[in-house]
């Protein structure tokens, strides 16, 4: 009866070759071609200057302070954005009411917010963590309030016939477990863009340590081999997030909509 | 348990160019105990707003409907409903779809998974207690939707095109198999249908309605006794009668 098809598997054969040429390239590139390790350190550079990084023990603190500024952040989104997003897709009046503001407040960039960050927390963790919030707040309201609003008719007046009449309980048993996915799309665009924001608050002193304020101090001491270095790391981190995010979800909560997206 | 005392419906809709439309008219029916009504009538003679009205799920603008003696006010788990659509929970797998109402009614996880399994048992599907709604096809969800009614226990049952979306076949089956639960649950079934076969097939009563507005033409009784034969003449003419009640009262709504 199960419809799905296994996945395809990819090989690990084009993933080999692909990194391969790139870091041959790279190399190739900076060694004879630009040959100024100030402007494009080569791949070999790169990887000493992460041994040294890594012997000195400071890239570890500035792996959790930024998971730290993260956490921060879109832990504060998701407790504020998805209890929002849940009354103004439910509750017509409070959506009228907030939608406006909603709408004026949403396109100021986050990184705008950045002085009064430190104005309002000083130079704290909790202010970098406010900058990620206001980037990954409105994701996560936004899909909120989607979700909501696209729950089939049909579920609700089943749910009602069934004896859940209350909006709370029709709100806990009918209206969350349908937008799911949608929150969870949410929350994975919320998070890309924390990881955006998280960088440019670090970059502006907010913290003493982390991944973006390590990106700006080197820069600043003319070490671009480091510089290249936590931005590898960066990357790599956010596909990690990402990827056990998906993975969580896929696995647990979203079982049942295998069979709804395809 | 589950007489209907329907009075004096109306129903008015108005539309946003302001123009009201009426969907139904001065509908009044006395439905029994354990009765099994069709509802049958061209599109648009009212008959799933009727059905909504008496699940509470749609006011009428005048008119009462009681069910046992009392008004129905909003949907409850007092009156059961299958809809036309599919409508099972698709986060719920079978067994906690059909124990859904059980759960609302605060009865504890272990009682309510044994009488969902009794439900289960009833509509034939004890291989897919733990299936989720996709991996079913549509006559077993449909299947899984009338156990989740039954499981609530409820005096009255509203059946809303049930069967529409199922190929002929798995139609029959499911006409056959809705009688047998029905006789065995002993419960009150209004069954809104467009096909007058399925109406004559299933039915005690079958209320005839005419469109725009929604009246009741005829309300016709089957008499031929169960099982019902459908090449047999007796289903027959009976068959042709209702079709030309229908016929003659979408004729007079496009006079």
């Amino acid at each position: 009866m199960n419809t799905t098809k296994p996945a395809k598997k990819k090989s690990p054969v084009y993933l080999i070759i692909s990194i391969t040429v790139a870091i041959v390239f790279w190399q190739i590139l900076s060694d004879y071609i630009v040959q100024n390790k100030f402007i494009l350190p080569s791949f070999t550079d790169a990887v000493l200057a992460f041994i040294a990084l890594y012997a000195s023990g400071v890239l570890w603190i500035d792996i959790l302070t930024s998971l730290m500024h993260f956490g921060i952040g879109l832990a504060l989104a998701l407790v504020i954005g998805v209890p929002l997003g849940i009354c103004i897709g439910w509750f017509d009046k409070i959506n009228q009411l907030l939608d406006p503001l909603i709408e004026i407040i949403r396109p100021i960039p986050p990184l705008a917010w950045i002085p009064f960050a430190i104005v309002w927390f000083g130079l704290t963790n909790f202010s970098a963590g406010f900058v990620i919030f206001i980037g990954a707040v409105f994701p996560i309201l936004i899909n909120t309030y989607e979700g909501f609003k696209s729950i089939p008719r049909v579920f609700v007046e089943a749910g009602k016939m069934l004896g859940c009449t209350k909006s709370l309980s029709l709100i806990r048993y009918i209206a969350l477990p349908a937008a799911l996915p949608h929150l969870a799309a949410g929350f994975r665009i919320a998070s890309g863009v924390a990881w955006m924001c998280l960088v440019a608050a670090e970059m502006f002193g907010v913290s003493r340590f982390g991944l973006g304020q390590k990106i700006w101090w080197y820069y600043n001491l003319h070490q671009m081999d480091n510089v290249l270095v936590y931005m590898l790391i960066l990357g790599f981190i956010g596909l990690l997030v990402d990827y056990i995010f998906r993975y969580g979800m896929e696995r647990s909560l979203l079982r049942w909509r295998v069979g709804e997206v395809n | 348990m589950g007489s209907v005392d329907i009075s004096d419906i109306t129903r008015i809709f108005s539309r946003e160019d302001g123009i009201d439309v009426p969907a139904l008219e001065n509908v009044s029916l006395t439905i029994e105990d354990d009765e099994f009504i069709s509802f049958v009538g061209p599109s648009g003679c009212g008959k799933t707003t009727l059905l909504r009205i008496i699940a509470g799920l749609d006011r009428s603008t005048s008119g009462s409907v009681m069910v046992d003696g009392n008004p129905i006010l909003g949907p409850g788990p007092k009156v059961g409903m299958v809809f036309q659509e599919y409508s099972l929970f698709p986060w719920r797998n079978v067994r906690d779809n059909i124990a859904f109402g059980l759960e609302m009614r605060g009865i504890p996880k272990k009682q309510r998974h044994e009488i969902a399994h009794k439900f289960i048992e009833l509509v034939g599907l004890q291989q897919f207690e733990k299936s989720y709604p996709f991996e079913l096809s549509g006559g077993m969800r449909q299947r899984v939707a009338i156990a989740r009614a039954l499981a609530n226990d409820p005096d009255l049952l509203l059946m809303d095109e049930p069967f529409g979306a199922l190929d002929a076949q798995t139609r029959n089956k499911m006409q056959v198999e809705l009688l047998s639960i029905w006789e065995r649950s002993k419960k009150t079934i209004l069954f809104v249908t467009h096909s007058v076969d399925e109406a004559v097939f299933l039915s005690d009563r079958i209320v005839v309605m005419s469109a725009r507005p929604g009246r009741i033409r005829a309300v016709v009784s089957v008499t031929i006794p169960r099982p019902r034969d459908r090449t047999a003449p007796l289903f027959a003419s009976l068959r042709r009668d209702v079709l030309s009640l229908i016929e003659e009262s979408s004729k007079q709504a496009n006079d």
